[in-house]
């Protein structure tokens, strides 16, 4: 998103409010949009979830089907998480092949689940070295207000916690598809990322779209179920000190248990 | 795909089809105006199983510069489909049909919209399909239309869009997926009610000349079905509850 003078001028009255320890929509600084999840707002895939993240709005759709393990992998499945920014979700996103930042989005989101190993892959094996079972997450953003990091991982998450996998059997060397044996996806825990920004000394939990335009530097931790740390990047032209550091773990630790607990619940009761 | 029994019944002895419907009986159809915040025009459909949304963005500067028309403003429309919305996942870079959807669409559109009003600027037209099951095109134009008239672009008429079509030798209207698979003829039509001009036609099956005739009888009457709903959806919107936004 490029700067103009608005936004020059945002960042000052941004920054002028934090000094006074308030945020420009009244939020306090280690405080969450409200997060809603609709679950299977796809039918056709998978698993699906449509999530609003204060004004951003990202919907994941889980397509999962049989595929040729990686060479060194045949004991494995494979999970792919993927995001995209679509041009109908900010004026100033362009058609044609992501860029530097919508590529970064992509990897930290599909980092977050991984590294958490929330999806068990060694569940997901058809015949050993042959064939596999495949789960691609695919993210799309449709409305654009900042950290699009939390709103793309708590679709995928969501996506991913709510998903149907359905049965294949190696039948003359070929998966074959068994009708009406569908089961859970093997999940084994429940990634949260929680992106923080600092502005001037200031750290705040889940910038909007103008205080993501100014901020001086970005961090994103993703935390699982036992409150562990297991993916984490920083971004932007400023640097933290350690003892930042260590605060916004403890940060992501306390805001992302809420938000575990929204997407754990999410569309429970609606199937 | 696989696994499709080759036994569907496209039209049983009742005059009914696979999917329930009668042979002149659209699908399902809920369109909404608006619903996103940053585009300039937005709306969203639900055509059968189709989901679709479509974000407007302009008139604005044109980028690059060398596409802008110092006599007339420029349509430009990218209808895209998400991995997901289909049976087996799709790769999200646009395909030759997604190419040629586009052009279709916005050479539909561009007999309604006054660009003559706005030089050297562009309208971005952006249609995002979330869920496909056969009839994309024709709810994507549908819900481009209504966009567009969100975003306030002066126009002459909407474009409303419905297939006709023919399976076991009937022609029907609103040709689902499973009929644009197994049937004979798929014949996607856009039409403008109020200046009564088609803008969008195109056909792939064999159809006798007079079939030909009763598909676009059946198909503009379609449309016509189509076009309340668009002035409906935007009637909702503006004048019911005084806008949502």
């Amino acid at each position: 998103m490029t700067s103009t003078v608005i936004d020059e001028l945002k960042k000052s009255q941004i920054l002028e409010l934090l000094e006074q320890g308030k945020r420009i929509d009244g939020r306090a600084l280690d405080e969450p949009r409200k997060l809603t999840v609709e679950i299977n707002a796809i039918p056709k895939a998978n698993g699906s979830a449509r999530v609003r993240l204060g004004d951003t709005e990202a919907i994941c759709g889980v397509k999962i089907q049989p595929d040729r393990p990686f060479p060194d992998m045949g004991d494995k499945g494979i999970f792919i998480c993927t995001a995209e920014l679509l041009p109908l979700s900010h004026p100033s996103v362009e058609t044609g092949p992501p860029g530097p930042d919508v590529i970064e989005l992509a990897r930290v989101v599909d980092r977050g689940i991984r590294e958490s190993h929330m999806v068990d892959v060694s569940q997901l094996v058809i015949e050993k070295d042959k064939s596999v079972v495949g789960v691609f997450a695919d993210n799309v953003v449709v409305d654009y207000d900042g950290n699009l990091f939390d709103a793309c991982s708590y679709a995928a998450t969501a996506a991913v916690l709510k998903s149907k996998l359905p049965k294949w059997e190696m039948k003359d060397d070929v998966p074959t598809l068994v009708e009406g044996e569908e089961s859970e996806l093997p999940t084994t825990t429940i990634p949260v990322s929680v992106t923080m920004g600092k502005i001037g000394k200031h750290i705040i939990v889940d910038p909007n779209g103008d205080e993501w335009a100014s901020m001086d530097s970005r961090i994103t931790i993703t935390t699982d179920s036992d409150g562990n740390i297991v993916a984490l990047q920083k971004g932007g032209d400023d640097g933290f000190t350690v003892d930042e550091i260590v605060k916004c773990g403890e940060l992501s630790i306390k805001a992302g248990a809420k938000i575990r607990e929204t997407l754990k619940q999410a569309g429970e009761g609606s199937q | 795909m696989g696994g499709r029994e080759s036994t569907l019944v496209l039209l049983d002895e009742n005059g009914i089809r696979c999917d329930g419907r009668k042979i002149d009986e659209p699908r399902r159809i809920m369109i909404k105006a608006g619903g996103l915040k940053n585009a300039d025009g937005s709306a969203y459909i639900e055509f059968g199983d189709n989901k679709i949304l479509v974000g407007v963005y302009g008139p604005r500067d044109v980028h690059p510069k060398h596409m802008s028309d110092t006599d007339t403003g420029i349509l430009r429309v990218r209808y895209h489909m998400e991995p997901f919305s289909v049976g087996e996942r799709k790769n999200p870079a646009p395909s030759r049909r997604e190419i040629e959807i586009s052009k279709v669409i916005k050479e539909a559109l561009l007999p309604a919209v006054m660009l003559e009003k706005f030089p050297r600027t562009a309208v971005d037209v952006f249609i995002e399909v979330l869920q496909a099951d056969g009839g994309t095109r024709c709810a994507a134009l549908s819900a481009a239309s209504v966009a567009l008239a969100d975003a306030g672009i002066p126009m002459r008429d909407m474009v409303a869009a419905c297939a006709a079509g023919k399976v076991a030798d009937t022609v029907i209207l609103d040709v689902n997926n499973e009929e644009d698979q197994a049937g004979q003829a798929d014949m996607p039509i856009g039409y403008m009610p109020s200046l009564e001009k088609v803008t969008l036609l195109q056909l792939d099956g064999v159809l006798t000349p007079e079939e030909f005739k009763k598909c676009v009888e059946v198909g503009v009457e379609g449309c016509k079905i189509v076009y309340d709903l668009q002035k409906k959806a935007l009637n909702e919107k503006y004048f019911k509850n005084g806008g949502d936004q």
